[in-house]
């Protein structure tokens, strides 16, 4: 009875603690996270096309995936990147920090500039690939496909800096095609016309700021727009507005994806998998087997995976390649097996399309060295196109061609084009 | 300026034993000290005036044969004879103390004739099994990632070894590997003192109780040691531990090895992820081809090496090394020598032992899980001052224990907790050797905390490192880097963090710079 009694007491807090720990844990309660844009995602989803980023519930298309890929060719696409992870790493440190974490030299990357980069595991095998945004002397943003901060937090051991995860906090825009520099000119954002490829600025939004930088996933001018959530709004609003008579679109992944297979530009968890995803120990990659071994500088400070990067390449332990195919025909050969004389299965298909810009038969593949590294004649897909019920085998020459497919000069146009 | 081909961080035995070997080889070897006496945590140290004890390691039990041998240590005055071998005694507070004669209780004493027979018959199987661990001691953990064709061939000798067992043997030998030793001693044995001092010898240096999965392979690995050439035999050093160190320390300097003490490396100079030299704190900077570091491997790779030149998951594999030590030391200067109720005066000499039974060392170790000392300690206690006079003033007696479980991190803190702990030891004392309180001139009760301070161990744990299963072998100090090499190249690990792990055995030491000579480091 003593016993009981006194337990009592114990038991309480215990309750309590358990329904505030369920209260702020409510997120199974909404399965699929709407971004900060999502009100004007809604009312222009014509489609109801929804698939799952990151937990978020971004749209595959919105109206028409032909003309929403066309809007990134001709006019000006806007696309939320709100569902990107991103971290704000920040502090004296924050620089010695990302050159130990990623593979390109940090202490090269200026303020106010971009690069892309990517980060291994003690092994060398690609944890992910991202940008990099340097924001000031002490101050990154570092925003990826996939999550990584425990990681991230393990390697600020020793490092003074502060690593945050701001996705929720800060919503991004991806503002892209031919009109978008017109149009954030329009929008009042003067100097704009100063920012260089991979140059960043802050720029005044609502009573804050929008960090602009002209990049982008299309291999097209474009512009990636950060501002905190709470201002998302009223930048979406600002931008459709101004580029009304400039053709902006608000565009979904599909018509994404053409543009940047058309830039050459890999998605991870698409085209190679992260070390953390793999489940079968052939499956990871090292950069040099996805094509970012021009990421890698011996010369730099110590950075993960370096010696056993180095040491990959100086045994020849690299098995694999991805290279861009430029296929035969018109179908496109996604997810197509590809061979050596016809008979020797030696890669995968990893993304691929018909381009309308390139005009030819594109993809992007994995190939089992020496296959696509010395060895590039001969080499075949196999394309099973679906016609009515029945597969139509159709085995097509495949060419190992340079990425990008493609390459347009207002990319990188100085100042950037008024269309 | 000098240069050096090695320089070895950290003179305690095995960095002395490392130092030495490479010398052997041809290497000129540098040694940094930061102490101003080398030997680490086996040394002979005053504590007070005219009472000298051996720091923290006090007896002898496993130093390797090939450490002997390639040494030459027997030229420089280290020999011992089967005279030399200590009994281990079962104390009792109500009634004779069992003892162990020999080497590990070849004879057994004040049992009764059943006892002695199950236990000939134990002590043949354990040291039939640590026989076949033992070879593990001398060499490398098998590389997985690509194994040599000697590493192969030595697994395949284990292989054959444990099929000479026999099948019955070889099934049991698998079945108790990573057994509990309270349930194999019940198994086999009925006489709760020997079974205490089992219990006792299988978990001392480690955070395990009798009960614990795995805590019969403590027993083995001090089954896998062996003096004189007799496994399990255990000795006090004349001149205490220190005259050990002595000897390693001649074979090093005769072999050319330059030693500087009070001399505390800083850094480990990297230049693209090689390791280069040292840089001393007073900003010197020493250049070698190889750094041997015979110090705690997490200092090395986290302080001297730091996270910027070392992968994230090899940090977090290196800060996660469990080393939370849970042994005391305790250095007592009376002014006669105890009186143990029950044991003779040849038992005083030997190795006194409290744990009354394994269910005792179970319950003394129930509280350390919790962050509280135990109330009523178990202990090995030696006198050294008896065969050695040289140790204690005329008359007087130096008694140096190892006590446990005294928990790294004793939740009140061990400025509070310190005194009540050295009470309970004295309680328990006074129980067994009545009157001893009333003899003590000095006492000097070193805490885990004490001894990370004092010897630079972190955690104040001996073995640089709990040595458990999931810290042996292939995962010492961490899995994937056990072959004394590091993802530094140039830069070796060959302390007690290291395979086969603590205890004055040498046997890291000896292990990294045979890796260092295969390798042409």
């Amino acid at each position: 009875m003593a016993q009981a009694t006194r337990k009592r007491p114990v038991a309480k807090t215990e309750d309590a603690a358990v329904s505030a720990r369920i209260a702020a844990q409510s997120h199974f309660r909404i399965l699929r996270l709407g971004t900060p844009f999502q009100p004007r995602l809604d009312a222009l989803a014509k489609t109801q096309d929804w698939y799952n980023w990151a937990g978020y519930r971004a749209p595959h298309s919105l109206w028409d995936e032909e003309l929403e890929y066309f809007a990134i060719r001709s006019q000006a696409a806007l696309f939320d990147i709100s569902p990107m992870t991103k971290y704000r790493i920040e502090g004296p440190d924050a620089e010695a920090f990302l050159d130990r974490v990623t593979l390109r030299d940090v202490t090269k990357l200026r303020p106010g500039r971009v690069h892309y980069t990517a980060w291994c595991d003690d092994e060398g095998f690609v944890l992910d690939d991202g940008t990099l945004f340097r924001l000031s002397p002490t101050r990154f943003r570092l925003c990826s496909q996939e999550r990584h901060l425990p990681w991230l937090l393990d390697s600020a051991i020793g490092f003074d800096v502060v690593v945050k995860e701001e996705t929720e906090a800060v919503a991004g825009l991806a503002l892209q095609g031919p009109t978008s520099f017109a149009v954030l000119r329009d929008a009042g954002f003067a100097g704009v016309e100063k920012l260089k490829i991979f140059d960043l600025a802050d720029f005044p939004h609502d009573g804050g700021t929008v960090t602009i930088s002209r990049t982008g996933f299309t291999g097209d001018l474009g512009y990636e727009l950060f501002v905190p959530s709470a201002k998302a709004l009223s930048l979406w609003d600002r931008l459709m507005t101004a580029g009304e008579l400039r053709g902006i679109r608000a565009i979904g992944y599909t018509a994404l994806n053409r543009a940047r297979l058309e830039a050459g530009l890999i998605v991870a968890n698409g085209d190679f998998t992260t070390a953390e995803h793999a489940i079968r120990a052939d499956r990871l990659r090292r950069p040099d087997e996805i094509g970012l071994g021009f990421m890698i500088d011996p010369e730099k400070a110590h950075f993960n995976g370096r010696r056993a990067i180095l040491q990959a390449r100086a045994r020849r332990k690299l098995r694999h390649v991805l290279v861009g195919l430029e296929v035969e025909g018109n179908i496109p050969a996604e997810h197509a097996i590809v061979y050596h004389k016809k008979h020797q299965e030696v890669g995968l298909v990893s993304a691929a399309m018909w381009s309308p810009m390139a005009k030819r038969n594109i993809a992007i593949a994995s190939l089992a060295r020496p296959y696509g590294d010395t060895v590039v004649e001969d080499l075949w897909v196999e394309i099973y196109a679906m016609r009515e019920l029945q597969y139509q085998k159709l085995m097509k020459r495949a060419k190992v061609v340079a990425r990008p497919f493609i390459k347009l000069d207002r990319r990188i146009a100085n100042p950037p084009a008024d269309f | 300026m000098t240069s050096f081909d090695a320089i070895v961080i950290g003179a305690g035995h095995n960095g002395l034993v490392a130092a030495a070997t490479l010398a052997k080889a041809g290497r000129k070897v540098l040694v940094l000290e930061a102490g101003s006496e080398v030997g680490g945590a086996a040394r002979t140290e005053e504590f007070a005036p005219g009472f000298r004890a051996s720091s923290i390691a006090h007896l002898l039990n496993r130093l390797h044969p090939d450490v002997v041998k390639t040494l030459e240590l027997e030229k420089h005055g280290l020999q011992f004879a089967r005279a030399d071998f200590m009994p281990s005694v079962a104390l009792s507070k109500d009634g004779p103390a069992l003892m162990l004669h020999g080497a590990y209780g070849e004879v057994l004493t004040s049992a009764s004739s059943s006892e002695q027979s199950a236990w000939k018959d134990l002590r043949a199987q354990l040291l039939r099994y640590a026989g076949i661990l033992k070879p593990f001691l001398s060499r490398r953990p098998p590389d997985l990632a690509g194994m040599s064709l000697m590493e192969t061939a030595g697994l395949g000798q284990t292989a054959l070894a444990l099929k000479k067992l026999g099948k019955e043997d070889m099934r049991d030998f698998l079945r108790v590997l990573l057994m509990n030793v309270a349930d194999l001693l019940d198994e086999q044995l009925e006489d709760i003192r020997l079974k205490g001092l089992l219990a006792f010898d299988a978990t001392l240096g480690s955070h395990l109780g009798p009960r614990s999965p795995t805590s019969l392979l403590g027993l083995y690995y001090r089954l896998a040691g062996e003096t004189g050439g007799a496994a399990g035999a255990q000795v006090l050093p004349q001149g205490g531990m220190g005259a050990v160190v002595a000897a390693i320390r001649a074979a090093a300097e005769k072999a050319g090895v330059t030693i500087r003490t009070s001399v505390t490396a800083a850094k480990i100079i990297v230049e693209q992820g090689r390791a280069v030299g040292v840089a001393l704190d007073t900003g010197e900077e020493l250049r070698a081809r190889t750094v041997v570091s015979a110090i705690n491997p997490a200092i090395t790779l986290l302080h001297l090496v730091g996270p910027r030149e070392i992968d994230t998951g090899f940090v977090r594999k290196v800060r996660n090394i469990r080393m939370k030590g849970d042994a005391a030391k305790l250095h007592l200067a009376l002014d006669r020598p105890p009186q143990f109720t029950g044991a003779d005066a040849a038992a005083h000499k030997g190795r006194l032992v409290i744990a009354p039974s394994p269910d005792h060392v179970e319950r003394a170790f129930n509280p350390c899980k919790y962050g509280e000392f135990s109330p009523e300690p178990v202990m090995e206690i030696t006198l050294p001052s008896l065969a050695d006079p040289s140790l204690a003033p005329d008359g007087a007696c130096v008694l140096s224990a190892v006590v446990q479980y005294a928990p790294y991190a004793l939740k009140e803190g061990w400025v509070a907790g310190k005194p009540k702990f050295l009470e309970a030891i004295m309680a328990r004392l006074e129980a067994y050797a009545p009157g001893i309180g009333k003899s003590i001139v000095h006492a000097e009760l070193l805490t885990p905390a004490d001894i990370e301070a004092r010897y630079r161990m972190p955690g104040g744990h001996w073995h640089h490192g709990e040595l458990q299963a999931d810290q042996m072998l292939i995962s010492r100090p961490v899995s994937g880097w056990s072959g004394y090499d590091t993802p530094l190249e140039g830069l070796f690990l060959a302390g007690a963090g290291s395979h086969p792990g603590g205890g004055v055995s040498g046997a890291p030491g000896l292990n990294a710079a045979r890796r260092i000579i295969a390798m042409r480091g």
